[in-house]
Formats: structure tokens, C-alpha cells, sequence
């Protein structure tokens, strides 16, 4: 996510903007059995390029399971793993941790 | 195109609904070759038919068999298929008429509906080529449409046996020959109770 995209730019106008980077996130999850949790990460390491996704299956129903999902990138486009996981079937019951980063502008590769 | 069968691909094995297929194209692909083996036989027992009337007899069986299979498999799937997409999201406490889940609610009884129709009325016309290509096909085989036709249902019902024998893992030709054993026992039934 940009830093220019978020809310805050409205109230804080003209603001030079740093760009935010979000480098790991950890959801909790629950899904239907199928897609299985090599499909499911499959499916959502597809649209994510470039990011690290680790699912630990932590609790089972007979149609359902709650699954932690780990997402690690330099930068986790959360919009689009929010749609790939609803797209599955799942839906995020909570945002567990976040490692967000403030790189400054000059810095940002080109 | 691609993208759309490979769609396809993704929701029947999502759903498991390739097993469902599989199970369908086999059933009834089975019932048409074993229908039109007993037409034809029921032709061959009756004296003088003609060979058009052979044809359009044959060709109307096939037609119905698919137009049969196409709307029962729907029907029934399209109920199965609700009903699954109900419970799952009472299970998930959540609306998922727009994940891959809905999806395949609404475009898998179509597809389970079409291997259900095709696969009786594909096999049927394949049995049936020998009848068109009677006029073109040189002596002995033009005089002989009927035992023609006959040998290809044969040969369709002893591959439909070849494929279950793969898909159980089990020796091809055993399991060609079971099948080719319900066709004779079939024969002979037809045969058997034939007032001719």
C-alpha cells in the first residue's frame, strides 16, 4: 500500500509522502476444506509475486477449518490477498500481526 | 478459450466434480452403447428392415438418450449443487455466491449435464458410422451394415471396459473382457426372447 493512497493523505495535505511498505502480515482464517491448504497458498502466492506464504491449519470442523496464514514480501499487497482469500471461499476473521515499513521516497527503486 | 477450460479444470477439481463425471460419462455412455447394441440386434432378428429405417430409428434413440442425460444431469445437479453451496456457507457463516464456490454452483451442472448427454449420444453415432458409410464402403462390409454396426458397439463397449479397467487400476483387458460378457449376455437375452 502507498502512503499517498491511504486516508491520511486527505487530512494531511501536501505532505511529502513516504512510501509504506507492508513487509509481513499474519491472518487468521477460516476456510472451506476445499481448496486444500497446498491450493489455497498456491492460489494465493500466484497473485503475489515476490512474497513468502506459510499456512498453519490450527483448528478443524467437518465443513471448515481456521487456518493462519503468514505473508512475508517487500511489499504485501493486502488488497488483492483480501480478494484472492474471499475469491476461495475464505474469510479473514482477524489481522493477527503486521511489519509495516516507512521507506523513504529516494530510496524507493525505481 | 484456454483460460476458460482451464477455469473449468480448477472448479471440478475444486469440487471434486471430475470424479462426478468420469462416473457419468462412463454410466451412460455404457447405457448407449448397450442400447444401440440392442437395437441393432432387434433389427437383425426381424427380417427385411431397411437400412434407412435402421438409421432413423437408431439416430432418434441416440438423440433422446442425449436430450435425456443432458436434463437429468442438470436438474439433479443444480439441486446437489445448491444445496452443497447452502450448507457450506451456513458452515462458513458467510455469502460465497461470488467465490470459486458459487461459481461452480452455477457453471459445473452445465458442464456435468453436457458429459452426461454427449457421452451416450457420441458413442451411439460412432456405432452408427458403419450404417451411413454403408454405401461407400466396398463388398463384403456394404452388404453387412447391421453386423457392422454390431462389431463397433462391440468394439465401443469393450473400450468403455478398458477405461474403467484403468481407472481402477486393474488388467485392461480383464476388465474390456467383463464388459464384452454383458454385451453377449445381452445379445443372447435379445436372441433368446425374439418371437422370430
Amino acid at each position: 500500500m502507498r502512503y499517498h493512497d491511504s486516508p491520511f493523505t486527505a487530512i494531511y495535505p501536501g505532505v511529502t509522502c513516504p512510501m509504506i511498505h507492508i513487509k509481513r502480515v499474519v491472518l487468521d482464517v477460516l476456510k472451506p476444506h476445499n481448496p486444500n491448504a497446498l491450493d489455497f497458498t498456491t492460489a494465493i502466492a500466484e497473485k503475489a509475486p515476490g512474497c513468502r506464504i506459510k499456512l498453519t491449519v490450527t483448528a478443524m470442523d467437518e465443513k471448515t477449518e481456521t487456518v493462519i496464514v503468514v505473508i512475508e514480501g517487500e511489499q504485501v499487497q493486502f488488497n488483492v490477498i483480501t480478494e484472492v482469500i474471499s475469491s476461495l471461499g475464505g474469510s479473514i476473521h482477524s489481522i493477527d500481526e503486521v511489519d509495516v515499513e516507512n521507506v523513504p521516497v529516494d530510496t524507493e527503486p525505481a | 478459450m484456454a483460460s476458460m477450460i482451464a477455469d473449468l479444470t480448477w472448479l471440478l477439481t475444486l469440487t471434486r466434480s471430475h470424479v462426478i463425471a468420469r462416473r457419468y460419462f462412463v454410466v451412460n455412455g455404457f447405457d448407449g452403447a448397450l442400447t444401440m447394441l440392442g437395437l441393432l440386434v432387434g433389427f437383425y432378428v426381424s427380417d427385411e428392415v431397411r437400412l434407412p429405417v435402421v438409421i432413423n430409428a437408431c439416430l432418434g434413440v441416440a438423440i433422446a438418450l442425449g436430450m435425456s442425460g443432458v436434463s437429468s444431469a442438470y436438474m439433479s445437479e443444480v439441486a446437489e449443487k445448491r444445496r452443497e453451496l447452502r450448507e457450506l456457507e451456513k458452515a462458513m457463516v458467510a455469502d460465497l455466491g461470488q467465490s470459486a464456490h458459487g461459481r461452480a454452483a452455477r457453471l459445473l451442472p452445465v458442464v456435468i449435464a453436457c458429459v452426461n448427454g454427449l457421452a451416450p449420444l457420441a458413442i451411439s453415432l460412432v456405432i452408427l458410422l458403419p450404417l451411413w458409410a454403408a454405401p461407400l464402403l466396398v463388398e463384403p462390409l456394404s452388404l453387412l451394415p447391421l453386423e457392422s454396426a454390431f462389431v463397433m458397439a462391440l468394439m465401443m463397449i469393450f473400450l468403455l471396459g478398458v477405461y474403467l479397467g484403468r481407472i481402477s487400476h486393474t488388467f485392461w483387458l480383464w476388465a474390456g473382457l467383463r464388459t464384452l460378457l454383458i454385451a453377449a449376455a445381452t445379445t443372447a437375452l435379445i436372441f433368446a426372447f425374439s418371437p422370430g
